[in-house]
């Protein structure tokens, strides 16, 4: 039997239009203005960066905006070896958890300005923003964060935070 | 299915369904009408003992959509939960069967649908046999006119008649301050429409709706506490038919039939019935396989005509009745919902007052 199989091609495409919700709004809009806003809940007073609409652990809507430092703590970091489409980043490279000073929940970004071996838990990092002009309502106005210099978080400042 | 324990609707709730919820996000569409519902059952987040929700990823455009909507819930401390990919009302069904295994006693059931986010008669698209019939890509409108088109043929339908289920719908939609499309219609008037796609009207097919619908289940004396007439759930089921569009006589719905008579839907006079239809055509299909006859209020809501969020279309359909056992407007009701293309499952619920 040497007859080829055949194909029948149906591509399939759907389009949407998505809506970032009015909490969520809020803070993409804030950095555009090169400033972070978070969200605290009513309840449990936890500051929820980038904001979100609700509480997930209690259930609630956010009102309450906070303008929460450009400064932080990273708590968890990755080291990333494989080249992805959009980077065009020397490898290795870091991306890392970051615990910005006032907020609850810690927010995923890239951290440059260290070598990857000497990156570590409880490092104090700055927020290094994109000039005015090219910022989006994006986290990617943000472009990455770098070492402050200041003496290490001691682990029980953030063990609550990971 | 009748249960083993008596399962109640004790309380109901939902958002007014708009052409384009653009400001909320699904989480921010939903807590509203989650607190809302267990406010109106008297109870709090923690005391729910199941939660249950109704959702497609399709129709949001984001993978593990159900898994973002949890926020809304507030599941903090852990809480027991699952997810349909599909109208709510098969997530009611499943809070049923979990209530009736007899360690909880409550449950938290919802749904949620910004169908304005994709092209809904495309995403339905979707669902279709990948072999067969999805490659034609036949939009979910004219599968439904190729069902309207052999109901006219068989002689059992008019244009007309049409018309008339669509007027009642829209003035029915008038008292309901959560329907979409409303307003005094004649059927005259509507037959001079021209066909949108043909043998279907734009007044056949059903509104792009965004909304979301919550409810509380309870079990027995629970249900008697969290509600001075609770709707009792007397039975429910839900039966499929075969994927392949040929293989069915579209004209009718044998599936509704048979989860009529599991349901007990004969067994008593029915004074309201709500019926997932959002075509026309489809309400004449189902009324004839459920068996109601002219005495009994159809679509009081106005329907999935007036509004028709996808996943949450179906379960609002069981809480519209619901509410009007609870309203004392009503002391036995139907509800049914649909998935599927042409009718292809149906599910079929029987609410009663205490007697
Ligand atoms: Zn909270």
């Amino acid at each position: 039997m040497s007859e080829k199989p055949r194909v029948s091609l149906a591509p399939v495409r759907l389009e949407y239009r998505a809506s970032a919700g009015r909490g969520l709004s809020r803070s993409l809009a804030a950095l555009m203005e090169g400033r972070i806003v978070g969200q605290r809940c009513p309840v449990c007073a936890k500051v929820y960066v980038p904001s979100r609409g609700a509480c997930p652990s209690c259930g609630v809507v956010l009102s309450e905006d906070v303008v929460v430092s450009e400064t932080g703590t990273l708590v968890s970091f990755c080291v990333v070896n494989i080249p992805l489409a959009d980077r065009s980043l020397p490898l290795p490279y870091v991306h890392g958890s970051v615990l910005l000073d006032g907020a609850d929940i810690p927010f995923s970004h890239l951290l440059q300005g260290l070598p990857v071996e000497e990156v570590r838990m409880g490092l104090r990092v700055r927020a290094e923003w994109v000039p005015g002009p090219e910022r989006k309502p994006s986290l990617e106005s943000i472009r990455c964060f770098r070492p402050t210099g200041e003496p290490d978080a001691p682990f029980h400042a953030y063990m609550e935070h990971l | 299915m009748m249960a083993a324990r008596e399962v109640a609707i004790v309380a109901f709730a939902q958002s007014p369904s708009v052409r384009r919820e653009w400001a909320r996000d699904d989480v921010e569409l939903l807590l509203p009408v989650i607190q809302d519902a267990l406010s109106q059952a008297g109870v709090r987040k923690e005391e729910i003992g199941f939660t249950a929700s109704g959702s497609s990823d399709f129709v949001t455009g984001l993978p593990f959509s159900f898994v973002l909507a949890l926020d809304a819930v507030g599941a903090c401390p852990a809480i027991e939960e699952t997810h349909v990919e599909m109208d709510g009302a098969w997530a009611l069904y499943e809070a049923c069967v979990r209530l009736s295994l007899g360690d909880v006693d409550t449950a938290l059931v919802y749904a949620f649908g910004r169908s304005s986010l994709g092209e809904p008669r495309d995403v339905l698209g979707m669902q279709l046999d990948p072999y067969y019939v999805a490659p034609l890509a036949p939009d979910a409108i004219s599968l439904a006119a190729l069902q309207a088109r052999a109901l006219l043929d068989s002689g059992r339908a008019t244009e007309r008649a049409l018309a008339e289920v669509a007027a009642r719908s829209r003035r029915n939609a008038r008292s309901n301050p959560n329907a979409q499309l409303s307003g005094d219609m004649v059927p005259e008037t509507l037959l001079e429409a021209p066909y949108f796609i043909a043998p279907l009207r734009r007044h056949d097919c059903p509104p792009i709706s965004d909304g979301a619908v919550a409810m509380v289940l309870a079990v027995g004396d629970k249900a008697r506490a969290a509600s001075s007439r609770p709707a009792w759930i007397r039975g429910v089921d839900h039966r499929i038919e075969p994927h392949g569009l040929g293989m069915r006589d579209l004209t009718r719905s044998p599936s509704t039939a048979l989860a009529a008579a599991n349901a007990g839907v004969a067994q008593g006079k029915v004074d309201v019935a709500e019926l997932h239809a959002p075509f026309t055509h489809q309400e004449l299909i189902l009324r004839e396989a459920l068996g109601l006859d002219g005495d009994v209020d159809i679509n009081p809501s106005g329907g999935a005509l007036a509004a028709n969020p996808l996943m949450s279309a179906g379960l609002i359909r069981i809480g519209e009745a619901a509410l009007r056992i609870m309203n004392g407007s009503a002391h036995r009701a139907v509800a049914h919902a649909t998935s599927g293309p042409c009718l292809q499952q149906n599910l079929v619920c029987v609410l009663e007052a205490d007697s």
